[in-house]
């Protein structure tokens, strides 16, 4: 794999991270920037993503860059059984970096064999999106004025919720306490748990989200339930409003808390947290354009000056 | 004639070629496949369910007038981790070692994850041993872990 990809959130050092959230930081202070005049960006989406793509090429567009690609294979020569090889291969012809999403896991990895130019995997399948970590590492930073020595909270769809896996493998650095709050069915997967004891990052394990669990939060983490993840649909209509949070339950909560959620929510979080100051969604949403334009830039090595 | 000489008898009876012995029974024929045995021209015996100390029953397999390169040897470590090559010149054994797991085992396993990329595109496989103890291996590619019994040869 060429050096500048980004594949996996495991790739990036400890001082890789804090780089690309100091980078972010310049970003947000200014991100109009015209550092990527004469390059062309690649964002090929063979599975749809209209959230992740617009902001990645919102990031290429405040740099200066120009932006080739589709949101959708179907209109491709994918559909007419064209190898992800070929694909990466002949685009690799036309620009300086590759955003891509695919709906197969490890499609990312493989493409960054067959190709000299970088890629930034910006999702796949149910594998890996690192670039939504680093958001997610950026808005706790933002918020907490560090990473160190903070108490995350997970809450709902533990079991697939590859964001949430994903932060707790960038989080290693930093000497976090987890707690996993989860029903048993979308319980966090036995090789997360294993990962944290190798590590040394403490983690408890609750069925309940109770008070004493998010009065003592520096961050909740919201994600949400989904119905096609359960096999018995009485089972699902038992658990569904148990990890749904509201205003009311954050009367006695830190004045740090911050509450995250990748978005799209549903209902698991309360209309009336919208307006609670502690609710961070948004903003953690647009937090995805610093930190995208800070991974596209050491993608291509461009070095970013306050 | 105890047992023990009997066998060295039955492995000397090559004149040159390459005995691999203690593949458990149930996996004989994967080891087959893996070594490409049937596409050997000259003289192959297989022997299966023979009484074995180590593994209770054991398979075997003698070629004749082939030397295989180590790698591929090693590849049958997978499935038979106590398997053990004789290679055999003029009816002496020459040289004898245990087959050894590679950290890295390309194009043998199929990854089980329907959604691997592997599995959609005209590529190799790649898995990386994470535990050696109990054989896990994951697919370099999305992660897929299995144990090496359960693992499909491709």
């Amino acid at each position: 794999m060429n050096t500048k990809s980004l594949v996996s959130i495991s790739d990036l050092s400890r001082d890789e991270i804090l780089s690309l959230l100091d980078t972010a930081r310049k970003f947000e202070e200014r991100p109009n920037r015209r550092l990527l005049e004469g390059k062309v960006v690649a964002t090929l989406f063979f599975e749809p993503s209209t959230r992740t793509r617009l902001s990645f090429e919102t990031a290429v567009n405040r740099l200066g860059g120009r932006v080739i690609g589709f949101s959708d294979a179907s209109n491709t020569s994918t559909s007419k059984g064209e190898t992800l090889k070929d694909t990466i291969k002949m685009v690799s012809n036309y620009a300086d970096l590759i955003v891509m999403r695919h709906f197969l896991e490890g499609a990312a990895l493989y493409a960054t064999e067959v190709t000299d130019i970088p890629i930034i995997n910006a999702g796949d399948g149910a594998h890996q999106h690192p670039s939504q970590t680093m958001l997610d590492l950026y808005s706790i930073y933002k918020t907490q004025g560090t990473l160190e020595n903070l108490t995350i909270t997970l809450v709902g769809d533990l079991k697939y919720g590859r964001t949430v896996h994903s932060l707790i493998m960038a989080m290693r650095y930093f000497n976090p306490t987890f707690r996993f709050v989860a029903c048993k069915e979308l319980d966090m997967p036995e090789e997360y748990k294993a990962f944290c004891r190798e590590n040394g990052i403490r983690y408890t394990d609750h069925t309940d989200f109770s008070p004493e669990v998010i009065n003592t939060s520096d961050i909740i983490y919201m994600t949400r339930v989904q119905r096609e993840r359960f096999a018995d649909i009485m089972e699902y209509e038992r658990v569904k409003d148990l990890y749904n949070l509201n205003n009311a339950m954050l009367s006695d909560a830190r004045d740090n808390l911050r509450i995250l959620h990748p978005l799209p929510r549903v209902n698991e979080i309360a209309q009336d947290v919208d307006d609670n100051p502690k609710a961070y969604y948004f903003e953690q949403a647009r937090n995805g354009l610093y930190a995208r334009q800070a991974l596209i830039c050491r993608s291509l090595g461009i070095e970013v000056n306050d | 004639m105890t047992n023990i000489s009997k066998a060295e008898l039955a492995v000397a009876a090559l004149r040159n070629g390459t005995v691999i012995d203690h593949i458990p029974s149930e996996v004989l024929f994967k080891a087959v496949k893996i070594l490409g045995i049937e596409k050997v021209k000259s003289a192959v015996t297989i022997g299966n369910n023979l009484d074995s100390k180590k593994l209770g029953h054991k398979g075997i397999i003698k070629v004749a007038d082939v030397f295989f390169p180590e790698a591929t040897l090693n590849r049958i470590a997978l499935i038979a981790p106590a398997a053990v090559v004789n290679i055999i010149r003029d009816y002496e054994v020459v040289e004898k070692f245990p087959v050894t797991l590679p950290d890295t085992i390309y194009g043998l396993v199929k990854c089980g994850n329907p959604k691997c990329i592997t599995n959609n595109e005209p590529m190799r496989t790649r898995f990386s041993v994470i535990d050696r103890e109990d054989v896990t291996i994951a697919c370099h590619y999305c992660s897929h872990t299995v144990k090496s019994t359960d693992a499909q040869i491709i």
